[in-house]
C-alpha cells in the first residue's frame, strides 16, 4: 500500500539534490557578483575622483594610498601585531561573554524562579550604556587586558543572554512532551530537545554579540592601548594621517565581516533542517 | 494487562475533564475511546501516558512499570533530527547508533527516507515516521491521539490499514481516542463511548467482525447508526451545540 510511487520519489530527489549541486553553486557566483557591484563602482569612482583632484588628500586619500599604507605596515610587520592583538580581545571577550550567557542564560530561561530572581537585575545591567563602563573597569582592573576583555565580555553577553532565554522559553511544549513520554530526566531534556530547539536563536544572539563585540573593542582601544587597529585609529588622528585610519576603519570591516562569515556558515550547517526560505532548495 | 479503576481527572470546577472511568484492555486488543469534543478523552490519555499525573483512581498494568508508546494528532517529529534519528529517538543511547530503525522504516513504508529532514516529508510520511517512532520502543500498549484526524481522506484510509498491519504482525495493544466513528468500527474490536462533562463512559460497544474488515460494511453501518443513536449526535444538532 505504500506505492512505488512514493519509492521512486524517493530516488527521484536524491538525484534532483545531485543535480541542483551546480545550479547551486552558479546562483552562489550570481549573488557575489551582484554584491560587490556597487562597493566596485564606489571605489572606482573614489579613485578617479581623488586622482582628478576633487578630493583633498589629507581629508580622504585615494584608494590606492590607503592600500599602499597597509602593504606597507605588512611589510614593516607591525599589521600583523595590530590585527592579532585585536582579535585575540575579541576572540577572548566573546568566548567569556558568550559561556557566562550560555550558563546564566539556560537556567534562566529554565526556572521560573532563577527567571524572577535575575532577569530584572540583567535588564536594569543592560540599560547602562556600554561606554559607561569604561571608566570603572579601568579603575578596578587598570588599562590592562583584563579591562578590555571584560568591556568586550559585557557587551557580548547581552545579546547572547536575551536570545538565549527568548529560545528555551519558546520551546514548543509539544516537543517537550515527546521527551516525557520517553521519561528523559530533565538533563537528558535539555540536551536533546531544549538546547536543539533553541539552538536558532542562540545562533542569532551570537552574531549580533559578535557585532557588539567588534563595537567594544575600538572603545576599549580608544581608552588606552599601545597596539591594536583601534590603538591605529587614535595614531591616525594624532599624526594627522588619513590613510592610516581609514586604512584601519577598512581592516575592521573586513575583519568584521569574516568573523560574521564563519558563524554564518557554522548557523547554516548547523540548521539545514529548518523549513525556511533560505533553506529552500 | 492495563486495568483502570475509579479514574478522574477533572478541570474547572468538575465542569470539564472525566470522572468515574472503569477498564481493562487485554493484551493485542484495540479499544477505540469514541466522544464529542470536550468529553475529557484526551485528557485520558494524557494521563495513562504519564503527561498529567494530577489524577485520582488506579491504573495497574501486569508488569508493574508498562512501557508506552504515544502518537499525538500531530506528528510531533524533532525537525533537527533526520526521520532515521527521529525513529531513533525513544531508544537507549547506544541502540541509537545501530540501524533498529531500519526495520520500523520499511514497516511503515518509508524505505529511502532515512535521511531526509522532516521539513521535506509530507503530512502522510510525517505520521508515518512517528508510527515508527512509537513503535520501535516495543511498547506494551500504544495510545493514539486522534492520530489520522489531521490528515486528508485518502492518507487516513492508509495509515488506518497501515495500523492494522502493524497489529496483525505485532499484536501490539492499542487505546485509540477518536470522534471518527467510522475510523473506530474499522480499527477497535471494543469502542467505550465517553458523554457528559466530565465525561463518563457511557456505553460500550463491541464489534464482533474480525479484522480486517470491509469499509462500509452492513454490520457495521448498523454499529454506527446505533453508535450515532446513542451519542444523540442528531438532536444536539437540532438544538443548540455546546
Amino acid at each position: 500500500m505504500i506505492s512505488e510511487t512514493q519509492k521512486w520519489k524517493a530516488g527521484d530527489r536524491a538525484a534532483a539534490a545531485k543535480l541542483s549541486s551546480p545550479k547551486g553553486l552558479f546562483k552562489k557566483g550570481r549573488g557575489i557578483v551582484l554584491g560587490s557591484i556597487l562597493p566596485v563602482v564606489l571605489l572606482i569612482a573614489w579613485e578617479l575622483a581623488a586622482k582628478a583632484g576633487l578630493l583633498a588628500p589629507h581629508l580622504l586619500p585615494a584608494p590606492s594610498v590607503i592600500l599602499e599604507k597597509i602593504i606597507s605596515m605588512y611589510r614593516d610587520g607591525s599589521l600583523f601585531g595590530h590585527v592579532s592583538i585585536t582579535l585575540t580581545r575579541v576572540f577572548l571577550g566573546f568566548a567569556i561573554g558568550t559561556a557566562a550567557a550560555v550558563v546564566i542564560g539556560a537556567v534562566v530561561g529554565y526556572a521560573k524562579t532563577a527567571e524572577q530572581l535575575l532577569d530584572p537585575l540583567f535588564q536594569a545591567v543592560r540599560s547602562i550604556p556600554s561606554l559607561a563602563w569604561v571608566p570603572l573597569f579601568i579603575l578596578w582592573m587598570g588599562i590592562g587586558e583584563p579591562s578590555k576583555i571584560s568591556l568586550i565580555a559585557v557587551g557580548v553577553f547581552f545579546p547572547v543572554y536575551l536570545n538565549i532565554v527568548a529560545g528555551i522559553q519558546g520551546v514548543d511544549r509539544k516537543l517537550i512532551e515527546v521527551g516525557k513520554i520517553y521519561q528523559l530526566s530533565p538533563f537528558q531534556l535539555t540536551k536533546r530537545i531544549i538546547l536543539p530547539a533553541a539552538l536558532p536563536s542562540f545562533i542569532t544572539g551570537m552574531r549580533s554579540g559578535l557585532g557588539l563585540g567588534w563595537m567594544f573593542v575600538v572603545a576599549a582601544e580608544l581608552m588606552g592601548a599601545s597596539e591594536g587597529l583601534g590603538y591605529l585609529l587614535v595614531v591616525g588622528q594624532n599624526t594627522y594621517s588619513p590613510d592610516t585610519v581609514i586604512a584601519s576603519i577598512l581592516l575592521f570591516a573586513l575583519l568584521g565581516k569574516v568573523t560574521d562569515s564563519v558563524l554564518k556558515w557554522i548557523e547554516y550547517r548547523s540548521l539545514k533542517w529548518q523549513d525556511s526560505i533560505s533553506n529552500q532548495a | 494487562m492495563l486495568q483502570i479503576n475509579r479514574l478522574k481527572r477533572t478541570f474547572n470546577n468538575n465542569q470539564a475533564g472525566f470522572q468515574n472511568i472503569n477498564f481493562s484492555v487485554d493484551k493485542g486488543e484495540i479499544i477505540g475511546i469514541l466522544g464529542t469534543s470536550g468529553c475529557g478523552k484526551s485528557t485520558l490519555l494524557r494521563v495513562l501516558s504519564g503527561l498529567d499525573s494530577n489524577y485520582e483512581g488506579k491504573i495497574s498494568s501486569n508488569d508493574g512499570k508498562s512501557n508506552i508508546g504515544m502518537m499525538f494528532q500531530e506528528p510531533r517529529l524533532l525537525p533537527w533530527l533526520s526521520v532515521k534519528d527521529n525513529i531513533s529517538f525513544g531508544l537507549e543511547k547506544e541502540e541509537r547508533k545501530s540501524n533498529k530503525y531500519q526495520t520500523y522504516l520499511d514497516l511503515v513504508g518509508l524505505t529511502g527516507f532515512d535521511n531526509h529532514y522532516p521539513k521535506d516529508l509530507s503530512g502522510g510520511m510525517a505520521q508515518r515516521t512517528a508510527i515508527a517512532r512509537a513503535l520501535i520502543t516495543d511498547p506494551e500498549v500504544l495510545l493514539l491521539d486522534e492520530p489520522f484526524s489531521a490528515l486528508d481522506a485518502f492518507t487516513k484510509m492508509q495509515l488506518q490499514d497501515l495500523l492494522l498491519s502493524i497489529w496483525q504482525k505485532k499484536q501490539t495493544t492499542m487505546l485509540l481516542v477518536t470522534h471518527d466513528i467510522d475510523e473506530a468500527l474499522y480499527l477497535c474490536d471494543r469502542i467505550f463511548i465517553l458523554k457528559g462533562q466530565p465525561g463518563e463512559v457511557f456505553a460500550e460497544v463491541t464489534v464482533e467482525k474480525p479484522k480486517p474488515r470491509t469499509r462500509g460494511d452492513a454490520y457495521l453501518s448498523k454499529q454506527k447508526a446505533h453508535i450515532l443513536n446513542l451519542l444523540n449526535v442528531e438532536k444536539k444538532a437540532a438544538g443548540d451545540e455546546q
